[in-house]
């Protein structure tokens, strides 16, 4: 499968997915990361420190939402550059019951489109959209991935 | 406490190389659910030109984020960590970071502005490999809210 530069126009839709953060992940990211800040685990600290509870890394949303760019263009290392803003917090719940580890989690839509085109660099600007319900959680998502000449 | 502003455009000393393990690329692929044979199938990484197993997009965060803590901790840069908010994040690739990687990290405050009891900061970190060619060029922007 080769992807072409004239093959896409501003705006279309790449792809789609929904990414599912549970208690487990969040934990298994701070283990991978060494990002091991207690909002992100505990939810005591969390809610005295003013958070809703525990709540996930903002880099493990970006680092899992830019897997629907890998898989569209088939090759991590198209990624040229990667950036985000992290406009709102994922909380992710806990629900009695449930194991942690199955939990269903947080459930991010995550929509990739078309947001430039650079003929000259060979580049496509991809742009995310990452939303938890109706909010946007990441905002600026962009990835701008190298593709093969027409 | 506020944001100290008169260390924008300090350079951190570098942190010591960051040596870049095959387990530490699979557990990290495995945590952001990167599932591209690359990162954890060595024939497939090899198999597609690449010299060893090849890291996820924002891998270098690791990195990164491990030399920021210079700058952060610096009781002379102002920002209490509690309070800490992380507004954004880029990466720019200069080249795949692959298994087998020594990479030395340094960095530089871009921005650091004072709100307030808080602030602003943005942190430039400059991933070199070991022949000492630029590999990953992280921006971190930082706010740190003020105190109630």
């Amino acid at each position: 499968m080769s992807i072409t530069l004239d093959s896409l126009e501003v705006g279309q839709e790449l792809a789609r997915t929904t990414v599912a953060l549970n208690r487990a992940d969040l934990v298994r990211y701070a283990g991978a990361s060494g990002d091991f800040n207690p909002i992100h685990w505990n939810d005591r600290f969390a809610t005295e420190v003013g958070l809703p509870g525990v709540i996930a890394h903002g880099m493990l949303t970006m680092g899992a939402a830019v897997q629907l760019v890998t898989d569209w263009i088939g090759d991590p290392t198209a990624i040229l550059d990667y950036q985000t803003r992290f406009a709102a917090m994922v909380p992710v719940p806990d629900p009695a019951g449930s194991a942690p580890d199955q939990a269903d989690g947080a459930q991010l839509s995550v929509v990739a489109s078309v947001g430039k085109l650079d003929a000259a660099a060979g580049t496509v600007r991809v742009d995310l959209l990452v939303t938890l319900g109706e909010e946007k959680v990441l905002t600026k998502s962009q990835a701008v991935v190298k593709v093969a000449q027409a | 406490m506020s944001v100290n502003a008169d260390l924008q455009g300090r350079v951190y000393p570098p942190a010591p190389p960051y040596s870049v393990g095959r387990e530490g690329i699979r557990a990290f692929a495995a945590a952001v659910k990167a599932t591209h044979p690359v990162h954890s199938d060595l024939d497939a990484a090899l198999a597609a030109g690449h010299a060893d197993l090849v890291a996820p997009p924002t891998f270098a965060v690791v990195i990164a984020q491990n030399a920021e803590g210079a700058y952060i901790q610096d009781p002379e840069s102002g920002i209490d960590f509690a309070r800490v908010v992380h507004a954004e994040e880029r990466f720019t690739h200069h080249r795949a970071i692959v298994a087998g990687d020594q990479i030395t990290a340094t960095v530089s405050v871009e921005r650091a502005r004072a709100v307030g009891t808080g602030g602003m900061v943005v942190t430039r970190t400059e991933l070199v490999g070991a022949d000492g060619e630029p590999v990953t060029t992280v921006l971190s922007t930082l706010m740190v809210r003020g105190e109630d």
